[in-house]
Formats: structure tokens, sequence, C-alpha cells
């Protein structure tokens, strides 16, 4: 019995104190906790949204892909946009069905504004997040431009990937990922 | 209006134009003649002349309010004296150039934050703003003009305004009144013409500073129209509701904004409008992390064209089966719950409980599909 006590109090002292318990995970440096993953076009470099997965296991972080969506000049900022949405969500599904499944957590988020850039401004400015992915692409349909990437690195306090273009940037998450009827 | 002094805030009136020179100032100090004319106490709070003679002759004859000093880098610099103008507490008070950035070392950064001190004290304020200066046009111009302006305003401080006029002139005219020397003195003529003031550039600015206040218009007029009671919103609205209305049930999670994707999809297929229901049960708070995932929800549900539904009550079922009832649902989604623990086990669950209060209502539970197996789809 009292072997037994005695073994349990070991574990229980082994699970709590350092180095691998729970003193020690709290005196550890905070962890990322959220990396934003914006994109504005109906498809997304496929090596972004891996890096982004990487990291998120990695850091235990949670990815928040984002949709920005540009407002026409002829409507208010607060408007519903539906025929954007109509491209931006189930692309927003197919990054949290392909994140989810690698057993990642995602927060979306929808970012609204007169550009891209207004729209990741207002967001950040209404969202805290530790890092942000984003690829090297001057293809306005995968999102934002290189002007938009030197806003980024110039405003943005946040660690910033950017992932330089390579080859197989022609693989891309779009749509058509999505698994299942959506 | 509201007097001086009073608890009551200030109305703004701001005057907005494409660029500099197209008469704004002007406009402001001839409104400002006339509100004088007609006995209310008028000051000159600030006035830009950038050495105008026709600005400054106009502004003559209205009191002005002395601007403090400043001392910045060993340079004397003057700026807008808040305090002094509340103190003076006028009744109508003209302050130009919204978008001005005081002189470091000044009480507060911008001159609106001091606008919006002056109608705090019951003051109401006429102002100016170029169109370039909005923050969320600020990208948008650039890129028409090539030039970037530093100093930006919150949309939001344009929104609260009671008033927007705009200050329109042809870009033709507006050439005519720089090349004449009205904007700016002899030597900065061929600068300004080979720069900012070229006739494309106007031209684009003329349009989107003209969208910009059928904007605040229009959106003034939706403010307007939606004013009253929710209960009275819904009874407006639920005897128009033709054909199938959705309603998903969401909770400040990051897995509801999966649940409403699916349900605004359903919604489109169906031609249908969508809610989104929280039943908040009573007394509860939220975490940080619940208070974003609120707000995200918001978002989602705006930019969507949803409409995003909080109650409170401690008995769901009830609450939903209210809710459906005023807003003529036809379908209810209901996310993939977490399995019952404790006592919670002894209780109907929530879908079998909705089909005996609402019977005529489908209720569709949405799968969760990340539980799928995930092929390397493309």
């Amino acid at each position: 019995m009292i072997a037994a006590a005695g073994m349990l109090l070991g574990i229980g002292a082994g699970y709590w104190l350092p180095p691998h318990g729970r003193l020690a995970r709290r005196d550890r440096p905070r962890p990322v906790r959220r990396i934003l993953l914006p994109f504005s076009g109906q498809q997304i470099s496929r090596r972004s949204f891996e890096a982004a997965v990487r990291l998120a296991k990695a850091e235990d972080a949670t990815i928040m892909p984002a949709f920005l969506a540009r407002v026409p000049m002829n409507l208010p900022l607060e408007s519903a946009l539906p025929v954007q949405c109509a491209r931006g969500m189930p692309l927003l599904e197919a990054i949290e069905q392909r994140a989810s499944a690698q057993g990642v957590s995602v927060d979306s988020r929808v970012g609204r504004g007169r550009s891209a850039r207004d729209a990741l401004r207002k967001l950040i400015e209404a969202e805290p997040f530790d890092r942000i992915i984003v690829s090297a692409d001057e293809d306005p349909r995968a999102g934002l431009s290189y002007e938009d990437l030197r806003w980024l690195l110039e405003r943005v306090p946040a660690e910033i990937l950017i992932l330089r273009p390579a080859p197989e940037d022609d693989r891309r998450i779009s749509a058509g990922a999505v698994s299942g009827h959506f | 209006m509201s007097p001086a002094g009073g608890q009551e805030r200030g109305s703004l009136k701001v005057f907005i134009g494409m660029a500099a020179g197209v008469g704004k100032t002007f406009r402001m100090l001839q409104e400002g003649h006339a509100e004088l004319a007609a006995g209310r106490d008028v000051v000159i709070g600030l006035l830009e002349t950038h050495g105008r003679a026709d600005t400054a002759k106009a502004a003559e004859g209205l009191e002005s309010v002395a601007l403090s000093g400043i001392v910045y880098r060993g340079a004397a610099m003057k700026e807008m004296d808040t305090a002094a103008i509340i103190a003076r507490a006028p009744q109508l008070c003209l302050i130009d150039e919204l978008a001005h950035s005081n002189v470091p070392g000044s009480d507060r950064a911008k001159r609106y934050e001091d606008v919006e001190e002056v109608l705090a004290a019951g003051i109401d304020v006429l102002s100016t703003l170029n169109v370039q200066h909005l923050e969320s046009l600020n990208d948008h111009i650039t890129e028409l003009s090539g030039v970037r302006v530093r100093e930006t305003i919150p949309d939001a401080i344009l929104g609260r305004a009671e008033e927007v006029v705009l200050i329109d002139l042809t870009p033709e005219a507006l050439l005519d009144r720089l090349r004449a020397g009205k904007i700016y003195p002899a030597e900065r003529i061929d600068a300004a013409l080979n720069n900012f003031f070229r006739i494309e550039n106007l031209s684009a600015l003329r349009e989107v500073a003209l969208r910009q206040v059928a904007e605040e218009v229009g959106a003034k007029r939706l403010t307007t129209e939606l004013v009253g009671s929710r209960e009275e919103s819904f009874a407006s609205e639920a005897p128009q509701a033709v054909g199938e209305r959705l309603l998903a049930l969401v909770e400040p999670d990051p897995r509801a904004q999966r649940l409403v994707r699916r349900a605004w999809r359903s919604a489109q297929r169906l031609g249908a409008d969508l809610d989104l229901l929280w039943v908040r049960p009573p007394g509860r708070t939220l975490s940080v992390d619940q208070e974003r995932s609120l707000a995200a929800l918001g978002q989602l549900a705006s930019v969507l064209g949803a409409r995003l539904i909080e109650e409170e009550s401690d008995d769901e079922a009830a609450m939903i089966k209210d809710v459906a009832e005023r807003r003529g649902t036809t379908y209810i989604l209901i996310g993939h719950e977490r399995p019952p623990r404790g006592l919670g086990r002894l209780k109907v669950p929530l879908p079998q409980r909705l089909m005996e209060l609402l019977p005529g209502v489908d209720v569709r539970i949405v799968a969760d599909r990340s539980r799928r197996g995930n092929g390397d789809a493309p």
C-alpha cells in the first residue's frame, strides 16, 4: 500500500516538476499562437499553406486563413459581398478542411476593405496575431502584390514570412479542393 | 444644433473636396458668416489660408480664437488651442483641415481628435477634408495619382458627421484657378501642374469624391430607415418572408465559421435569407477568445449578408422556437455537438427538442467535414 502510494506520488511529482512537467512549460517563452494566412484571390499557393501547417504543428499554433474581400467604390463599406463570397468561402472551406485533417486548429476570418491591403489593415487592427505568411506572387488572382508585401514589411508589427517565388508555385489550393458537398 | 456648454454632443459638418483649391475653406467661412448673421455665436478655431488673399478676406468679421505656441526642435510653431475654444464656449466653431497632424508635443496627435473634444463639449463644428485623406481610400488614391498622402483619418470620423457637403469643381476649372495663382504661390504652380494637379488625376479624384459622398448619403439613409426596436424590425419583416428562411445556430467558437459558410451556401442555393442565432446563457461572460470569435462571426455575417441575432435565455430550445417563429424560419441548421457529459446525458438532445417544438421546420445537423478522410484534392 505504502509502496503504491509512493509510486503515485513519484509519478505526480515527475509530471509537475521540471524539466518535462507543467512548471517547466510555464517558464518557457510563449509560443506563436496565431498564424495569419491572408488571400484575396480564388486560390492560394500550396507552399504557403504547407508552410503555415508546418509552423502551426511545430508551435502548437492556430492558423487564421483570412479572405480579403474588396468593396467596389460604388458600394458602402459595410456592404454584403455575395459574388466575392461565392469565390472566397469555398476556398476558406478547402483550407480549413485540409488544415483540420492534419490536426491543426483553424480559426477563419473575413476582412473587407476598398482594396486587399485596406481589408488586411482593418483585420490586423482588429485581431492580434503573431505571424503572417504570404507568398511573393504578382499574380493578382493569387492575392497580394509586391507593393502590398512591401507595405506589410513596413507597417505590420509582426513576424512576416514571405515565401520567395519557386517553380512549384503553380501548385495551388483552390475551391476545387473542398471535400464533399459544400 | 445643440447649445454650447450642454452635455449633448455638438454636431459635425464636413466640407469635402477632391483636392486643395476647390473652395472648401471658402464655403466653410461663408457658412460661418451665415450662421453669425442668423444670431449664433461663431468663432474660428483654426484657419489655414495658405497665403490665399481671398480666403483671408472671407474670414474678416469672424472672431478667431488665438492659437497656442509650441516649440518643436527649436522652432516656434502654432497649433489650435482646443482648451481655449472649449473655455470660450461658442455655439459654432470653424476648424479647417480635419486630417492635419499636430506638432509633436501637442496634447493630441491629430486635429480630428481635437475636434472630437470640441464636439464633446457640446460645440458644433464645421470642418474641411480632402477625399484622399480618408484612410480606406488612401491606397486607392495613391494608385490613381501616384502621390501618397501621409495624413489620414479613420473613415468612422466622417461616418459620425451629421452632414457631409461635397464642394465640387470641374478639373478644368480647378486648373484654371491653379494657373491664376489662386491656390499656390507662383513658384509652386509648375510643380503642382506636373505632379498632383494633372487632369487625369483630378478627374479620378473627383469621381472618388462624388462616390464617397453618395455612399455617405446612402449609409445615412439606410441607418434612418433601420431605426426602431428589434421587435418592430421582426414584425415588419416576418410577413414579407416568402419561400425559405434559414436559421443557423452558432456559438462564439471558431467551429461556428464553418457552419455559417455551409448555411450560407445552402441559403444561396435555395434563394433564401439567412439568420444566425446565438442563445447566450444568462450571466455568461465571454473569454477574450470567445469575444473575438463573436466579433468574427458578426463580420462574416455582415459580409455574407446574413443577420446575427443574439438572445439571452436559459432555455435554448424555447428561445430558438421563439426566434424561428418571429423570423419565419423554415430550416434550422445545427453544428455537430459535443457528446453530453454527466447529467446532460439525461436531457433530450437539442435537435429532437426542436423537432417537437417546431413541427413544420426542417432541422439539419451539419457534419464536420474535417473528420472525413481527406484525399489529396487538387
